[in-house]
This record gives structure tokens, sequence and C-alpha cells, in this order.
């Protein structure tokens, strides 16, 4: 009997066909679940005596992006965050940003860079047209100057300007109740303690115009001593001190003026002083620090505030930093950006940030903004309180209004020609 | 520049007292670094760009020390003896291995251990800046003498960096050790051919440099924040005193940080915004009047 070939198709040739269709359609599949990761790229400050701008910054972000790939991803696609060290230096930032778009694939950046590099990063964004976000730079003119803008940068920081209406408004106060007209600064010589201090000092007098600055200390920024400055500002005698200097610089001057009595002997006012870098470090931290809030679980006081600053304290074995909370945000609103655009393209997720509100435990009313002129975070809890050595560090935060701040930033921003 | 500032405060008892002191203050732990420095080089003829990390582990051994026993005088003691043991070890084990190579070479060496120096503080103690705290004995009220602000603490620094001057000096000038330590400076050949053991010597002057510095940073931890990487500025200003009084010279040392002290202490109120320039200026004014330094002897 022979067997004769039937015509058609044959079996063989059938499951051959279906498994060469099974391939054909399956690699496309395979290689869109590649493409789910999306790379994030982040040049920030890891080694060299600011290295805690850098690893508070990572943490902050780390701790949403976990909860943002738990809950499903952007868009369905899991973020991979590439996070690589400037040393500090903006020539380096720029060169990373860069590397971290072109060799190694990432569609968005956060640029968590001190002010010097940001400024770098910021003309990498204007290069490449990539998306990027501005997480650690608080100096006012990165989104201030209309020179600077670029419709693909935004800032989910603090600034500045908002710092110095609230600290010179709170200030003018105190001068007015306590009498206290002869004023002195010490702030660190560079364009962040130069701007800072001089529009602390505008405010000020805007306030109370009786106030008088009778001395000026600039130290070198990272200088290891202090005692000439605090000798000079003891002799001028002046009734209150206004300093913006930070981390180990400010807790290296509250040693060495401690030593002095310095405390006992005039108001002092230390915008930076209000955040764990600092207070947990100074072992002989003086009662009544006139401070801005950098970060602290208890203002905000909310139980959202107080459990985010617990977890990062589980997570990572110490309390978050001004750096943290602003990079946590980033993370926030690039999440609620991407639902509501519904995708993770560049300019799709920039058009949803604009006018962004959402709800964040950072937020003086439990939500922060991406404001759409000039795509910077306003609305985020900003004030100002005295410090006690111990827990909760600053019992009492007297809140800025932001309608104050929103008029005279208007008018600053004139004044500098800005608008 | 405030030049009222500057003859209203000689003209007050209470601000020459205050700002001689501040001067005192600085110019003393810099003596302490920059004596080492300058040994060293007198001794070994090496320019050690790494005496910067003693001063930054003596801080650090000083904190830890300080941390689990409590006792500032142990503290101290940890942060000298430790910096000499490290500073003996650095020397047998890698300056040794480059005394009389080219320059570049003890500089690149130096260099290295800079960098792996900050990162083993790193690894140890965290990059983030650490303060020791002041120990409750000197949390006092400052003195005031003639009207002037003068805190405990600085007169016991002061104290202690002034003993160790006399000691080094008189040990040097008057001690069997200091001839034998003078000569290996001058001719280490004839010494060694006499029978001393050269090495030995280089590895003592290297841990004593070592520990200078060490105790520097140790006196200073209790005022200063700890960082890693702390040591470079010191570094820069003890080099500008060692140049300014003279490489080699311990007297040089001494007199060239009393000078960048009293430059700095009364240069913030005559030239506020010209202090670090007045130090370098009058390091180029030295220089170029006396291009050995101060006290710096002229090498035959």
């Amino acid at each position: 009997m022979t067997r004769t070939r039937k015509p058609g198709v044959s079996r063989r040739a059938t499951l051959a066909m279906m498994g060469a269709g099974a391939v054909t359609f399956a690699t496309p599949w395979v290689a869109r679940a590649q493409a789910k990761t999306i790379k994030i790229g982040m040049p920030t400050i890891l080694s060299g005596r600011v290295a805690q701008l850098g690893t508070s910054s990572r943490n902050g972000v780390m701790l949403e992006v976990e909860k943002v790939n738990a809950a499903g991803g952007l868009a369905g696609r899991q973020i991979e965050m590439v996070i690589r060290d400037s040393k500090g230096q903006p020539q380096e930032a720029a060169r990373v940003a860069r590397e971290l778009v072109n060799t190694d694939g990432c569609e968005l950046l956060f640029d968590g860079e001190a002010s010097s590099g940001s400024f770098a990063v910021h003309e990498v964004a204007r290069d490449l047209g990539v998306l990027c976000i501005h997480t650690c730079s608080e100096a006012s003119s990165l989104t201030a100057d209309p020179k600077q803008h670029i419709p693909n940068a935004f800032r989910s920081v603090r600034q500045g300007i908002h710092d110095s209406i609230v600290g010179g408004s709170y200030a003018a106060a105190i001068s007015k109740a306590k009498g206290l007209k002869k004023w002195a600064t010490c702030s660190p010589d560079y364009a962040y303690g130069r701007d800072t201090t001089g529009e602390f000092t505008l405010y000020l007098k805007r306030f109370a115009p009786d106030v008088e600055i009778i001395s000026e200390s600039w130290p070198k920024l990272f200088q290891p001593d202090y005692t000439e400055v605090v000798t000079k500002i003891l002799q001028a005698k002046p009734q209150a001190l206004y300093s913006c200097l930070w981390g180990g610089d400010l807790t290296s001057y509250i040693d060495q003026a401690n030593i002095y009595a310095m405390f006992s002997a005039m108001e002092v006012f230390a915008v930076n002083m209000a955040d764990y870098t600092a207070l947990t470090v100074v072992k002989n931290l003086p009662k009544g620090i006139h401070s801005g809030n950098r970060y602290i679980k208890t203002y905000p006081a909310t139980a959202e505030n107080a459990a985010w600053g617990d977890a990062y304290k589980a997570k990572y074995n110490e309390y978050p930093t001004n750096w943290s909370w602003q990079n946590a945000t980033a993370v926030m609103l690039l999440s609620e950006a991407v639902k509501k655009a519904n995708s993770t393209d560049g300019k799709k997720i920039a058009d949803a940030l604009r006018g962004l509100t959402i709800k964040c435990p950072f937020g003086a009313d439990g939500t922060v903004t991406m404001r759409a002129e000039d795509q910077t975070l306003v609305g985020y809890a900003i004030g100002w309180g005295t410090t006690i050595p111990q827990e909760p560090y600053v019992p009492e935060v007297k809140a800025g209004d932001w309608k104050t701040i929103f008029e005279l930033e208007a008018e600053w921003k004139k004044s500098k020609g800005y608008t | 520049m405030d030049l009222d500032a500057l003859t209203g405060c000689l003209a007050s008892s209470a601000c020459l007292v205050t700002q001689t002191t501040s001067g005192f203050i600085i110019g003393m732990l810099l003596f302490l670094v920059a004596v080492g420095l300058t040994l060293i080089f007198g001794v070994l003829k090496v320019v050690n760009f790494s005496h910067g990390a003693f001063y930054m582990f003596g801080a650090y051994f000083a904190m830890t020390a300080y941390q689990f026993t409590g006792s500032f005088a142990l503290a101290m003691l940890c942060g000298a003896v430790g910096t000499a043991l490290l500073g003996l070890v650095f020397e047998r084990v890698f300056m040794s291995r480059v005394y009389g190579r080219d320059v570049l070479m003890q500089l690149l060496v130096c260099y290295a251990f800079v960098l792996i120096f900050d990162d083993v503080v790193r690894m140890i103690w965290g990059p983030e800046f650490k303060s020791m705290g002041m120990p409750a004995a000197f949390q006092v009220m400052p003195l005031f003498i003639a009207g002037g602000v003068v805190p405990p603490y600085y007169l016991l620094l002061i104290g202690v960096a002034l003993t160790m001057a006399l000691i080094l000096g008189l040990g040097l000038a008057r001690t069997k050790i200091g001839k034998v330590i003078r000569a290996a400076a001058h001719n280490p050949g004839m010494v060694s051919a006499l029978g001393i053991n050269t090495g030995l010597i280089y590895g003592g002057v290297f841990a004593l440099g070592g520990m200078l510095a060490g105790l520097a940073g140790a006196l200073a931890a209790p005022v200063r924040s700890l960082t890693p990487g702390m040591g470079f500025s010191v570094l820069i200003e003890s080099f500008i005193v060692t140049v300014i009084g003279g490489m080699g010279s311990i007297l040089g040392a001494l007199i060239g940080a009393l000078l960048i002290g009293m430059i700095r202490s009364f240069g913030s109120l005559g030239f506020p915004l010209f202090t670090e320039g007045l130090m370098y200026l009058f390091m180029v004014i030295v220089l170029v009047a006396r291009p050995t330094g101060l006290f710096g002897k002229e090498v035959a």
C-alpha cells in the first residue's frame, strides 16, 4: 500500500508555520518588554565634602521610585534610575548628563546638582531637548530669568527669593518687637551666599526700615576656621546676625561661636539651621537660633509628612534632608504628569507638568503646584521658627504666606527686568 | 578696605586682646601642621603632600576615642599616637621606596595617598560631616581679659602648641637624638656609615611629623566639622607658613604661622574682602626679599 500525499498544506508544514508565526509575532513583544523600562538619568554629587547632597537626593528619589514601580511604573513602564557622580564639578555634571542621554539611553533627566552644576546641566537639556527636572538648585535665576527658560526644564525645588521674602518678613517682625536695629551678616563668599544674603536684607529692610547692617563677613566656602570672623562680629557688637552658611560650615561656625558665647550676645538667624544634617550633628546646639524650615518631619505638621520622614528614616537609618524632599517631589510630579498625559513622551509630560497641582506631603496646604509661567515649584511648606537642642528641634514654625510671596516675587522679578 | 575699624581696634585694649588671641589660635594650629611638614622636608627631603591627611586622621581618631571613652585627654592621645603609628607604617611601606627618586614620582605617590586616605575615611566614618562636640569641662563662659574675650579651650590649645614648640626646639638642639636627626638631615650617608640606623630615624621623623599634624587635628576636632578631605585646606595654609618661615626651620614655622594668624585676625577687620589675598601678598613679599624664607638656609 502506497501512501499518497494529499494536496494542500501538510500537518507538519502547518505546525512549522505556526511556530514561525509565533516567533514572528513574539519578537516585537519581547522587544516591547525590554523597552518597557524607562531610564531616568541623574547626575549628582556623590563624593567630596557635599556628598550628602547627592546621597540624600538619591535616597529621596529611590524611596518614591520604588513606590511608583510597585504601582505599575510610569504608564506601565518600570523606572530604572541611572545615577552618576559629578564630583560637584559643573563641567563633569554636563559631561555626565550628556552621556546619560546619548550613551545610556536615558529618556529623562533629574538634575541633582548644586546651583553651579545645575546651570551646566540646564544647557545640556537645552541642547538635547530632553525633559529635565532640576531637583536641588535653589538659585532663583535658574527659572526666574527668561533667558534661562526652555520648555523642557522644570524645577521641583524651593527658591532663594521665596526664602528671603518669608525670612525677611519674619526677622523684621522680631526686630520690631525686640528693637533689633543693628545687624551683621556672615555668609559664604559665592553666588548663593551673596544673592541670598542680599535678598534677605532687602526684605528685612523693607519690612523694618530702621534696620542697619553694621558688619558683613564673607568667609570662603568650606573654610575650616571662623575664629577671625567670630571675633570680628563680636567687635562690631550687633544686636542680630544673619547667616546662610550651611552643612559642615554652619556646624563649625556654631561650635566656634559657641565658645565665645556669641549666641547669648545677639539674636541669630541662620536660614539653613533647621535641617537634620545640621541639627543632629551639632553636639551643643544653642537654644533659640531662628531658622527657615529646610526639612523637618514636624513641618508641615501633617500625618503624611511625619509618615514620609519616618519611612525615610526606617529605610536609610537617617533623617531626610532638604534635598531629599525636593527629589521625592520630582518623582511624585513626574508620576502624576505621566498619568495625566498617559504617555512617557517627554514633550507630552512637559505639557502635563505645566500648571500641575498634586497632593504632596510637603505642601503648605497638602498640595504643591508646578507653576506654568516659569516652570518652578510653588505652594510648598515654607516658614521660620526657633530651634531647641532636641527633637522636634523647631517646635513652632511661623508659616510664610504664599499670597505675599507671590506679590513680592512679582515685584522682584520686575525690578530685575525678568518680566 | 576698612582702615577705621583696624585703627579703632588697635586703639582698644579689648579688641586688641580678642584679635591677638584669635591670631594665636589660628597660628598655633597651623604651626602644629606646618612644623611636621617642615621637619619631614628638612630630614627626608620629601615634600609630603599627604600631610593634611594626618591632620584629618587625628581629628577622626580623637572623635572616635571621645565617643567611646568620653575622655578628652584620651581622645587627644589617640589622635596623636594613632597618627604617629600611621605615619610610621606609611613611611616604611611606601615613602621609603621613593626617597631620592624624581620629585614628580614623590608627588604622585603622596597625591595618590591623599585620595586613598580620603576614601578610607569615607568608608569607615561615612561621607557626611561629623562633629565631636566641646567637652563639658570647656563648655564655660569665656574669660574677659582687659575687656577682650578669650575662650578657655583656646588657651589650652595655645598652651599645648607652645609646649610642643618648646619640646621640639630643645629636643633637636640639646638631646642626642636631636643631634643625630640634625646630622641625618645634613649628611645621611655619614650617619649611616657611623652605624646608625637611618631608616629608623626617617621612620621616626615621619611618625613625629604625622603625630604633630594628628595632634592639631585632635585639638581642632571639638571646634571644626570633620569631613573626608578636611586636611586639604589646612595643607595649603601650612605650605604658605613653611614657605614664609623657610623650609626645614622649626622657628620659621612658628613665626610664619603666627604671622599668618595675625594677618588673618587683623586683616579681617581692616581688609575684610582681601584677607586671603593679604596672606598670599605677604608670602610674595617674603619670597622676593628672601627666597629661602625668613629662617631658611641657602642650599649649598
